[in-house]
């Protein structure tokens, strides 16, 4: 049974208890325990379900490299599934589930399916459930996602918080362990800004717990002194509970903090990602151990030797009394040194190697353990937990030799290199044949936009897998990345490590060498996936001969741990069964994040209220206050309608037109895009921007313009006024104010970059209202001031003054049919200038509109508007605006492509007013059908509605549509047929519905 | 063909599995096909799939420069749908959905077909308006939607936050039949089933050059020696310029990074496929449990096969926003696929300057849907120099103008 020992615990405070529940069982641990090694103390080796046979699952691992402890934690807004425990830190009152079974861990209706593996190999739900075929959809697929999956969704509103951090370095070291501390040291020295990050709460790495020695000192010292070394640096920053998530392209960098995931009652935000820009980035990842495959290496209480000695060092726990450690390095000795230096049992070393003479070994052979040569496991004894191993020759077939009775087993099949961070951007790796591992290739680094390396590996992440080689490695390796970063400083002599010699390891990557079919069903290479080596050879005789076939047929590496223990074990199996070189058949791609960050961390503050920027009008707030239906349009906020006691907001929408066709209006147009283009060169400009001739336009004057695309469709429209000779001012839609704003710059760097011209955007800067009606006038000259009237300020022109003692800037312009002025003011001033008009306004019957009132106007006089009339397939002649189109302009953005076949196609359909002849609306977006159907079976169409409301003014619905030949066609019924099966029957007639002749708005 | 069924499972898994037999050949070309596709990504295969079983044409060699469905078929996040809004792209992608629906029994492989339906909210009027009029369309070219409330879409999707604050849900553009498959599958499926037609499917073969004589296609020169053919199918996505060239012609097409990203798997919490085109981002759970999100594409060219974070951290808060219960699952892996984007958005089937050649391209961001539908269009294309479906599509619609624009209908990626 796994228990705690009565000493030792590096990292544990034994003098603090915390309780904590597993299933809703208490139990205790201590401050500094992960809730990993607090469960082992408590004898729980059982913690979850795999994800297809739902098998047992113990910890395999002590890091981030853990595939099965994943536990559902918290509750409510706190809860959170797939929690790693051996990331996790306990902390009081912790409570925690394991996953994935039905109805108990202990006893799991799900396990039935690990009776019945020979029938689920690798992609067996290829083979089958195919007929009959509604059965996939309403049986078969709801069963398998049952059964798939891992923790439960959470289904509340996250309660905690998140932030991001910015920042820009010279080196970004990622990892903690005495390789980052030496290669900090180094760049320190030398005068790089260094931000050094460690994904555990704890410095040091693994080289505390092997023994290390450097400089003459125990590993915990060095790590304690060289720490308070860095922190007195001011030009270094370390953070721990800090991982380096991911490189990406030209030094960009995620570093993921975790704030208070082991202390929840602490206030601020959970996480914090770190978005990060480093001139080099220093890999200091460390390494991870190897599984060795032997058949029953899954069974609870079958750990990583490495890990067997995390748990016995850092937090006191012993996987069980007697651990058989089964090898092909020395590495793996250590543990038995350690076990047996705790007091505990270890009957037997099996080493595959038929010699080993190192250091260690020997060191154990003196402390009286037995070391067996040559040996392997056959198979791993027991069911929920080890009882027992029996051993056989590595060389042979698995024909067993002895049977020794054991409660856990230590593995180790040698080490492989972290190299996530070094190959996200593209860093690439060799083949190691004495270490039998990957390791990145330096020769063939990840470039940056200079075509250099940015990314240096570091230690143990670079192959360098003994403390000396670690020390000197990641020493210069930090050295290198501040000289690459341009720090000139001197990094003095680097640290210096003893390491007792070690013999080489041999691959091992099947024991035995020669096992059968059934032994080889019994060996997993994915623990979470139950990826067995039988699935991978498979998977190679069925033609899935990629790795990345492979990978995707068996799910081999894709489980939440993504590979980290498996995929050199997989990929060495599949070279075994192509009998291809291992490097030859390379790996997959690595991707990030190194594990799972959380999705709030990735969103950060932006949510809720904060998810974009909102913008406001100067008179936003009277809005809200005073009925506002509100809707989006780009970033802003516009009301709909303004909605009046009881009314309905269609109510309130045919009584603002009633009311501004009939009073006066006043509408909040400030969110009307306003550019200023302003240079010797503004109308050449214009003249190519725009459709219309705007160079033409005198000072004082208002145009209406036109905007296309290169492909020549309507993009932008708006009232354009000459300010001066150099100086216009473009008004652009709502929508459509950044945009343009961006459009423009980017002829005026791309294209036009010597043409003396630049672009301001001033929407925010003035407020605007639109004062409309027949009443508009008088409202204007109760407030006094400039001269408003038709002789002073007529149709299409704009003056600066006063109203009501307000600077302002009005425009004599209309989109409403009625008499009009849009006035601009100083944003600061915009509220005041509402107020006034309200004030002044109430004997003249003043109201404000919304949106949906203004496009109702705009219809009834056959004004378009963009977005509706437009899609982005539109040219201004198919809507009758041939006269805003210059006949004298050589060219202007879209003139080309208007002249190209399709554009001048007479068969385009042309802009129509629709009458319904019963007077109802047509719906949005019907069409009118043609005879017949096309050549797919698709029925033919002759038009389509752009714009359709009920219009109070003229008492019936009205729309404006594009038609096959509708201009000809005057007086002619069509048939929009709706969803719902009926159809509406609408005449056509000219767009122009109301005041023809203009005669309300030129007053 | 050894057959794939319940039974066959049985009987293997008394036998150790010993007895599957090879999913596909692999085989050493020969020196002439009647057909060459080069690419062998889903739509290649599928070309190749309809070229032999509507056209009994099986001399077809498919030739791929790496593995077999590893660009876009392989990466992207396996919606389908043909809620299109135009007429041809309504054609060609109802066509394909209707295929994926017995695609597993046509194949003989299951491809895990999925038609949980697809919303694609509306979060502004102006897209109430654009979905609406797309409903009205396609019930006019015999597609299945309708256009939902609100109060419907909750009721589909319950983890939904239908209430805003910024966009509130307004209704949205459903399609019943519309779902996911399981994206391997179906370049697999469609392989061993080319394969069992006596089609020879050969990887790790870089097509370099194109040959012609006299303006028309010969065959293509390739790091596996010189492959003669008499009708040539590039069907390469992002490479398709590259191919164009070596043909002697341009096509108007760019390539840029598009991403996805996947969550931890957890229980069964979400039965439909959700598209939010206004705060950009789409979601759907695999039968496997993770979420699988995708976002829109990098502003710049490149084929790295990765692309910037802050796409991926506007799609997560796009999706934080429309469920906020994914504020607490776990990113669990992120990539990028090269996709091949047209002017209009739209593809390209057709005919080039080069007799004999034919091009099938463009997919852009919505490719996986269409692969049974393309690869008919194109077998058809290619064998009798004319098809209904690919007739809008052609290459010369760029010099017209005469664009299929479904950027009205489907802002983001699609």
């Amino acid at each position: 049974m796994s228990t705690r020992l009565a000493t030792a615990g590096r990292l544990l405070d034994r003098a603090s208890t915390m309780e904590f529940t597993f299933n809703g069982k208490r139990m205790q641990g201590h401050e500094g325990d992960t809730l990993a090694s607090a469960l082992l103390a408590n004898d729980q080796m059982l913690v979850g379900r795999s994800f297809k046979y739902h098998r047992p699952r113990g910890l395999v691992a002590s890091g981030a490299e853990e595939p099965n402890g994943l536990v559902n934690m918290g509750a409510g807004a706190f809860f959170e599934p797939n929690q790693r425990i051996t990331t996790t830190e306990l902390f009081e009152g912790l409570a925690a589930e394991s996953q994935n079974h039905w109805p108990s861990l202990e006893f799991d209706v799900g396990a039935v399916n690990a009776k019945l593996s020979r029938f689920m190999p690798a992609g067996f739900y290829y083979k089958m459930f195919i007929h009959p075929r509604p059965l996939w959809k309403h049986v078969y697929e709801p069963f398998i996602r049952k059964a798939a999956g891992l923790g439960r969704a959470p289904t509340e509103m996250d309660g905690s918080s998140y932030e991001h951090f910015y920042a820009h370095v010279d080196v970004l070291i990622t990892g903690g362990g005495i390789a980052g501390l030496a290669a900090a040291l180094a760049a320190g020295r030398a005068g790089a800004d260094v931000l050094l990050v460690e994904q555990t709460a704890h410095w040091g790495g693994r080289a505390p717990v092997d023994g290390a020695q450097i400089d003459g000192l125990d590993g915990d010292t060095w790590v304690k002194e060289t720490v308070q070394a860095l922190e007195s640096m001011d030009n270094v920053t370390l953070r721990n509970r800090t991982m380096g998530t991911g490189v990406y392209d030209h030094g960009y960098a995620l570093a993921y903090e975790r704030l208070t995931d082991h202390a929840p009652d602490q206030d601020g935000p959970r996480h914090r990602l770190w978005r990060i820009r480093a001139r080099q980035i220093v890999t200091a990842t460390g390494s991870i151990e190897r599984p060795l495959s032997f058949a029953g290496n899954d069974i609870p209480g079958v750990m990583l030797a490495g890990a067997v000695r995390d748990y016995a060092v850092n937090f006191g726990v012993s996987l069980g009394d007697r651990t058989v450690v089964v090898t092909n390095n020395d590495d793996a000795y250590r543990t038995a040194i350690t076990l047996k230096d705790a007091g505990l049992d270890v009957p037997v070393i099996l080493d595959a190697r038929p010699t080993a003479d190192g250091s260690l070994v020997q060191q154990a052979r003196e402390m009286g353990i037995r070391v067996a040569l040559g040996k392997g496991i056959a198979h791993v004894n027991g069911a929920k937990r080890v009882t027992g191993v029996s051993i056989c020759l590595q060389a042979g077939e698995g024909s067993e030799i002895e049977e020794i009775a054991c409660d856990a087993v230590a593995m180790s099949g040698g080490w492989s290199p972290v190299v996530h961070l070094w190959s996200h951007c593209g860093g690439k790796l060799i083949w190691d044949d004495a270490q039998s591992h990957f390791r990145p290739d330096a020769s063939r680094p990840p470039l940056g936009a200079d075509g250099l390396g940015f990314v240096v590996p570091a230690g143990a992440a670079n192959g360098a897998m003994s403390t000396a080689e670690v020390l000197v490695d990641a020493f210069q390796a930090g050295a290198a990345a501040a000289k690459a970063a341009g720090a000139t400083g001197k990094t003095g002599r680097g640290p210096t490590g003893d390491t007792p010699k070690e013999e080489p390891m041999a691959p091992v990557w099947l024991m035995p060498q020669g096992a059968s079919y059934k032994l080889r069903s019994k060996m997993w290479l994915d623990y979470q996936n139950d990826v067995k080596v039988s699935d991978v050879q498979l998977a190679a005789r069925e033609g899935y001969e990629s790795v990345e076939h492979t990978k995707r047929y068996t799910t081999l590496g894709m489980a939440t741990d993504q590979g980290k223990l498996s995929n050199i074990n997989g990929l060495a199996t599949l070279a075994g069964a192509l009998n291809a070189p291992i490097p030859a058949v390379g790996t997959t791609t690595f991707r990030p994040p190194y594990t799972p960050i959380s999705m709030g961390a990735i969103g950060g503050e932006a949510r809720g209220e904060l998810f974009q920027p909102l913008h406001k009008t100067p008179m936003h707030d009277w809005h809200d206050a005073n009925g506002a239906d509100w809707e989006p349009v780009g970033h802003w906020r516009r009301a709909y309608a303004f909605v009046r006691g009881a009314e309905t907001v269609e109510q309130a929408v045919q009584r603002e037109v009633t009311n501004t066709r009939e009073n006066l209006g006043l509408l909040d147009a400030s969110t009307l895009g306003k550019l200023i283009v302003r240079g010797p060169d503004a109308g050449k400009f214009l003249d190519m921007l725009y459709t219309n001739m705007m160079s033409t336009l005198k000072p004082g004057r208002c145009r209406y313009g036109l905007m296309c695309t290169e492909n020549g469709f309507l993009s932008d429209d708006g009232v354009v006024a000459r300010i001066d000779d150099d100086t216009f001012l473009c008004h652009t839609t709502t929508g459509g104010a950044d945009r343009i704003y961006a459009h423009m710059e980017e002829w005026l760097q791309t294209e036009w970059w010597d043409w003396q011209v630049y672009v301001t955007n001033v929407t925010e800067q003035f407020a605007q209202v639109a004062v409309v009606g027949p009443n508009a006038r008088k409202v204007l000259e109760k407030l006094g001031g400039m001269d408003v009237s038709a002789e002073a300020l007529s149709f299409m022109d704009w003056a600066d003054g006063t109203i009501g003692g307000f600077d302002c800037r009005v425009y004599r312009i209309s989109f409403s049919g009625e008499l009009s002025f849009e006035i601009a003011v100083p944003a600061s001033q915009g509220r005041a200038f509402w107020d006034a008009l309200l004030e002044a306004g109430a004997e003249f019957g003043v109201m404000p509109y919304g949106t949906e009132c203004l496009h109702i106007m705009r219809a009834e006089k056959g004004f378009i508007m963009i977005g509706d009339e437009t899609d982005g397939t539109v040219i201004p002649q198919d809507l009758g605006l041939h006269w805003a189109i210059s006949k004298k302009k050589d060219d202007f953005l879209g003139k080309r492509a208007q002249e190209r076949d399709h554009m001048t196609d007479p068969t385009r359909w042309q802009l129509v007013g629709l009458e319904t002849t019963d007077g109802s609306v047509i719906p949005d977006g019907a069409y009118a059908v043609g005879e017949g159907v096309n050549e797919n079976g698709q029925r033919n169409t002759q038009g389509r509605v752009t714009s359709t409301y009920h219009s109070p003014t003229l008492g019936r619905g009205i729309a404006m549509g594009l038609v096959l030949h509708g201009p000809d066609r005057m007086g002619e019924v069509i048939e929009f047929p709706k969803v719902d099966g009926t159809s509406v029957k609408a005449k056509i007639v000219n767009p122009v519905f109301f005041d023809p002749e203009g005669e309300k708005q030129n007053v | 063909m050894k057959r794939y069924s319940v039974f066959a499972i049985a009987r293997e898994a008394m036998r150790q599995h010993a007895g599957w037999p090879r999913a596909w050949a692999s085989p050493t070309p020969k020196a002439k096909y009647d057909v060459v596709i080069v690419g062998a990504g889903g739509h290649g295969l599928a070309t190749a799939y309809y070229l032999g079983k509507n056209f009994g044409i099986t001399n077809v060699a498919v030739i791929e420069k790496g593995w077999l469905g590893g660009g876009n078929t392989g990466r992207n996040t396996t919606i389908i749908r043909s809620n299109y809004l135009q007429d041809p792209s309504a054609a060609i992608y109802e066509k394909s959905r209707s295929l994926y629906e017995t695609m597993s029994q046509d194949l003989n492989y299951n491809v895990m077909f999925s038609p949980r339906g697809v919303i694609m909210l509306a979060q502004t009027h102006h897209e109430v308006r654009g979905y609406q009029r797309t409903a009205h369309a396609n019930a006019l070219q015999g597609v299945k939607t309708e256009f939902i409330s609100p109060a419907r879409v909750k009721q589909l999707v319950p983890i939904m936050n239908i209430d805003g604050p910024r966009y509130p849900v307004l209704g949205g553009l459903w399609q019943a039949r519309g779902g996911t498959a399981r994206h391997d599958a179906v370049a697999w499926g469609y392989a061993r089933a080319c394969s069992d037609m006596g089609m020879d499917i050969i990887q790790q073969c870089e097509v370099t050059n194109v040959l012609t004589d006299g303006g028309k296609v010969t065959g293509v020169e390739t790091s596996k020696g010189k492959i003669l053919c008499d009708k040539l199918g590039g069907v390469v996505a992002g490479h398709s310029s590259a191919l164009a060239e070596m043909a002697g012609f341009q096509l108007p097409m760019e390539s840029v990074a598009l991403q996805a990203l996947v969550s931890e798997p957890i229980k069964p919490c979400m039965d439909v496929v959700v598209m939010a085109n206004t705060v950009h981002g789409y979601m759907s759970q695999s039968d496997k449990g993770e979420m699988v999100i995708g976002g829109g594409t990098d502003g710049y060219n490149n084929y790295t096969q990765r692309g910037s974070f802050h796409h991926i951290e506007e799609t997560v808060r796009a999706l934080i926003e429309t469920f906020p219960m994914i504020s607490r699952l776990k990113m669990l892996r992120q990539w990028g696929g090269i996709v091949d984007v047209t002017g209009d958005r739209s593809p390209i089937l057709t005919k080039t300057p080069v007799e004999g050649m034919f091009m099938n391209c463009g997919w852009g961001t919505g490719g996986f849907k269409a692969i049974p539908g393309s690869g008919w269009a194109m077998a058809e294309l290619m064998a009798n120099g004319h098809s209904p479906l690919t007739e809008e599509f052609s290459m010369n619609r760029f010099r017209a103008g005469k664009f299929i624009d479904e950027s009205v209908a489907a802002g983001v990626a699609h």
